[in-house]
């Protein structure tokens, strides 16, 4: 027996477990109120005033793991005014877990060059940056992953973060942080989230400092160490547009038809089917199609994914899709329906996609629509690399949602300027052709002979069917059969499956060595 | 049935558009080299297009090359060029007489003949473009047996009458029923205006729901985004496929039953009505509808 702090007789031990006696009310809990008297709250100040301050005060070191998330889009300045600041700081040996990177990055360059960062982690690359490491520049081989890939490695502890430097529109001075209000809303902070759940230390970088409880939040104020007000996180003008417009190219417009006309004379077209589209040209033109079709068939969706713009949200508000699950907000009109709709639904990385949880979204997918820098006759896709050989593009969440969906359709014009989409063997394969079910070009569509069922379903269907073989030659015949692309033996990159297996690696352009 | 719902004007030295020209499913391509073509671009524009004609596969889509007139230094070239490229059409712009048809069927068959060519093969249609032609219209629709249409072209003859295009087209539906009525005289098409306003496109459903309903067979249309359109407004309605079954099967009736008057719904049966039926179900067959499901459902 021994008294407390206030004089209570406590036991040392009882039925063989140790107690600890109370020591006071703030002894154990430093981070609490530590003097009732002091009005200034909150006491626990997690606010710094400088970029540097906070990377001093997230004790960063030498050879460790930092990360950044990029639904900033092409409107980000977090990552290079981080890396401004963390590289005049001396520290080296970093390793950079971005979920993607843009081509305005390329300021990395520098900090790479200059031994601060020695390692990439990220969905994809782009412009000088993505020419940077296809040229053999970068020491160690960068590590794409997919978006679920991503969440399921930070999970297992794959990836281990040590500070995230997250860019959020708006927090309040204890950290509750959403994407939506602020000068530079972006609207779901879906990637965010998973890293400030499993990161050692968080960082929250704001340009707009809400009041408390800057309600309702994605991120929670309980797994943010440290918060950073800027002048500005980003260009809202890039980071999104008004409204998402459907291309008025007539080739992508023609795709984008063929591709509805395919979905909805599948068997996966029925009242209560779940979808998601791409943001681009003919897939995200789909939509229109579809739409059409909808209202004319009575048919409605129970829930779209992904990557949501103001088309989705159009068809939710004309009652033609009942929910929306949102990783990504692409616009302006989205961004106002996940502020205000309880039906916009954000959700993290884990959920949408990671493929080792008990349980992802697109799991539950019955139709996903994604687009293609090449497929071959085996219908793998590659997303990465471009017909150069040179790495253009991300992994994104193409193999998960062609994996989870029931009917993952991909789509691309045959023929790009003077090479076809269709080739014999990709490049780089991002997606594993057993997970494509069916390929719509311009020109065609190719089912995956492996899919026996849709092959039989479709016999009585009129809609220009092609072989992949046929595809090729109709190509081939236009634009000829290219000269292969010359790599060397050094691997710049290593591609990731969703389960953490390495799917192929993607080699050093010869012509930029 | 021959359909001519939409001719696709493709500029004839745009390599890139000519090598899609025909994926968008319109019924005929137009490559055109004349007024879409600038005079520096004459020669590479009619090499480009004899180049896509003689190489690339249009799967069987009607070809159709727009030359320039006789009266500018490039009609004669273009004919020698086109006549070995061999499309399936050749129009003539600015078609003020039959004697012009006339003229260029002659050249047609001078070259085809150089060739070896089987004489009238390639065929022909006119552009009608000006009052002359306009009033001209029924002997230009058979100045030629080659000759398979006549088309209205807008913005010249509205110029020439001293007036502008409106929306509803009043100034011009005069021309555009003289042109209907030569073709139908003569037995050919009669092909509608382009309709320039691109991004218009409720304008552009109203335009082809007039000449639909006047009788056009087709129009002429400057983007690929104007096909489905024309192709949605001139397939028949389930209904009238419907009832265009249902005329055919009272007639069926009526002739094993050697019945003389025939009348559906109280409504008589005569002869312009069954044609008209025909037309429906041709025109639907030909649209891609399947008549004999259709038909199954309509049985049952």
């Amino acid at each position: 027996m021994s008294k407390n702090a206030i004089g209570r007789e406590i036991p040392e031990e009882l039925d063989g477990v140790k107690l600890t006696p109370f020591d006071g009310a703030v002894k154990h809990t430093p981070l609490v109120r530590q003097d009732k008297g002091n009005r200034q709250l909150p006491r626990l100040n997690k606010l710094v005033d400088t970029i540097e301050q906070a990377v001093i005060k997230s004790g960063l070191q030498d050879g460790m793991t930092i990360s950044f998330h990029h639904h900033f889009r092409s409107g980000d300045y977090i990552v290079n005014m981080v890396m401004d600041v963390i590289s005049r700081m001396g520290i080296k040996d970093l390793t950079i877990a971005a979920s993607s990177l843009m081509a305005h990055h390329d300021e990395l360059i520098g900090h790479i060059e200059n031994g601060t960062v020695t390692q990439l982690i990220t969905s994809g690359l782009r412009g000088k940056l993505a020419k940077f490491v296809s040229a053999g520049k970068m020491g160690k081989p960068v590590l794409f992953h997919s978006h679920g890939g991503r969440a399921r490695a930070i999970e297992v502890g794959q990836i281990k973060i040590d500070v995230a430097f997250l860019g959020v529109p708006s927090c309040d001075v204890y950290g509750n942080a959403n994407g939506y209000t602020g000068p530079s809303a972006c609207g779901s902070l879906g990637y965010a989230m998973v890293d400030a759940k499993h990161s050692e230390t968080v960082v929250l970088i704001t340009d707009f400092l809400a009041d408390y409880p800057n309600t309702p939040f994605s991120i929670d104020q309980d797994l943010v160490d440290i918060i950073v007000k800027v002048d500005a996180v980003g260009d809202p003008k890039k980071i999104s547009t008004g409204a998402t417009r459907i291309t008025q190219n007539p080739r992508d417009l023609l795709i984008a038809r063929n591709a509805a006309d395919f979905i909805v004379a599948s068997p996966y077209f029925e009242d209560g089917f779940s979808m998601q589209t791409g943001s681009g040209g003919a897939s995200l033109a789909t939509t229109r199609f579809l739409t059409e079709q909808m209202e004319k068939k009575n048919i409605t969706a129970s829930w779209a994914l992904g990557g949501i713009t103001s088309q989705m949200v159009k068809m939710h508000e004309a009652g033609l899709i009942k929910k929306m699950l949102d990783i990504q907000t692409f616009d302006q009109d989205s961004i106002e329906s996940i502020a205000k709709n309880r039906l916009h639904t954000e959700i993290d990385a884990s959920y949408y996609a990671n493929p080792l949880n008990k349980g992802c979204a697109v799991n539950k997918l019955n139709v996903v629509i994604l687009s293609a820098l090449e497929i071959d006759l085996n219908f793998n896709v590659n997303v990465l690399t471009g017909s150069d050989g040179v790495i253009m593009g991300a992994s994104g969440g193409h193999s998960d949602t062609a994996i989870g969906s029931g009917l993952s359709v991909i789509v691309a014009p045959l023929v790009r300027g003077r090479t076809s989409t269709v080739t014999e063997n990709v490049l780089t394969v991002i997606t594993p052709g057993e997970s494509v079910d069916v390929f719509v070009s311009d020109r065609g569509i190719a089912i995956n002979p492996r899919r026996k069922d849709l092959i039989e379903h479709f016999k009585k269907v009129h809609l220009p069917f092609s072989t992949m073989e046929e595809l090729l030659e109709k190509a081939e015949r236009l634009v000829g059969k290219p000269d292969s692309i010359e790599f060397t033996d050094r691997i710049v990159g290593l591609v990731e499956y969703r389960d953490g297996t390495i799917i192929d690696v993607v080699r050093q352009v010869k012509a930029l060595d | 049935m021959k359909l001519r719902r939409t001719m696709l004007y493709v500029p004839g030295n745009n390599a890139g558009m000519m090598k899609d020209a025909h994926i968008y499913r319109s019924d005929s391509v137009m490559f055109d080299l004349e007024d879409s073509v600038s005079l520096n671009e004459k020669d590479t524009a009619r090499f480009l297009v004899f180049n896509a004609l003689t190489t690339l596969d249009y799967g069987g889509i009607e070809t159709v090359v727009r030359i320039n007139g006789l009266d500018s230094p490039y009609g004669r070239e273009d004919i020698r060029a086109m006549v070995r490229a061999r499309p399936n059409v050749i129009r003539l712009p600015k078609t003020e007489t039959a004697q012009d048809i006339k003229d260029v069927e002659e050249l047609i068959e001078e070259e085809e003949k150089a060739c070896g060519y089987e004489v009238g093969t390639i065929k022909l249609m006119a552009a009608i473009e000006g009052p002359l032609g306009v009033l001209n219209a029924y002997e230009i629709a058979l100045a030629s047996t080659r000759m398979i249409g006549i088309a209205l072209g807008a913005e010249d003859y509205v110029t020439s009458m001293k007036t502008k295009r409106s929306p509803e087209g009043v100034e011009i539906l005069f021309a555009r029923s003289m042109i209907l009525n030569a073709a139908r005289a003569a037995g050919i098409y009669a092909i509608d205006t382009v309709y320039a306003d691109v991004n218009n496109e409720e304008g552009f459903l109203d335009e082809v729901k007039l000449i639909h309903q006047l009788g056009f067979d087709g129009k002429s249309v400057i983007t690929p985004r104007q096909i489905q359109p024309v192709h949605d407004i001139f397939c028949p309605t389930n209904k009238e496929i419907d009832h265009a079954l249902k005329v055919l099967e009272v007639i069926k009736e009526a002739e094993s039953k050697q019945s003389g008057v025939i009348s559906l719904n109280g409504k008589m049966v005569d002869k312009p009505i069954v044609e008209r039926a025909e037309r429906v179900l041709e025109m639907a067959k030909a649209s891609g509808i399947n008549i004999d499901e259709l038909e199954d459902d309509y049985n049952e």
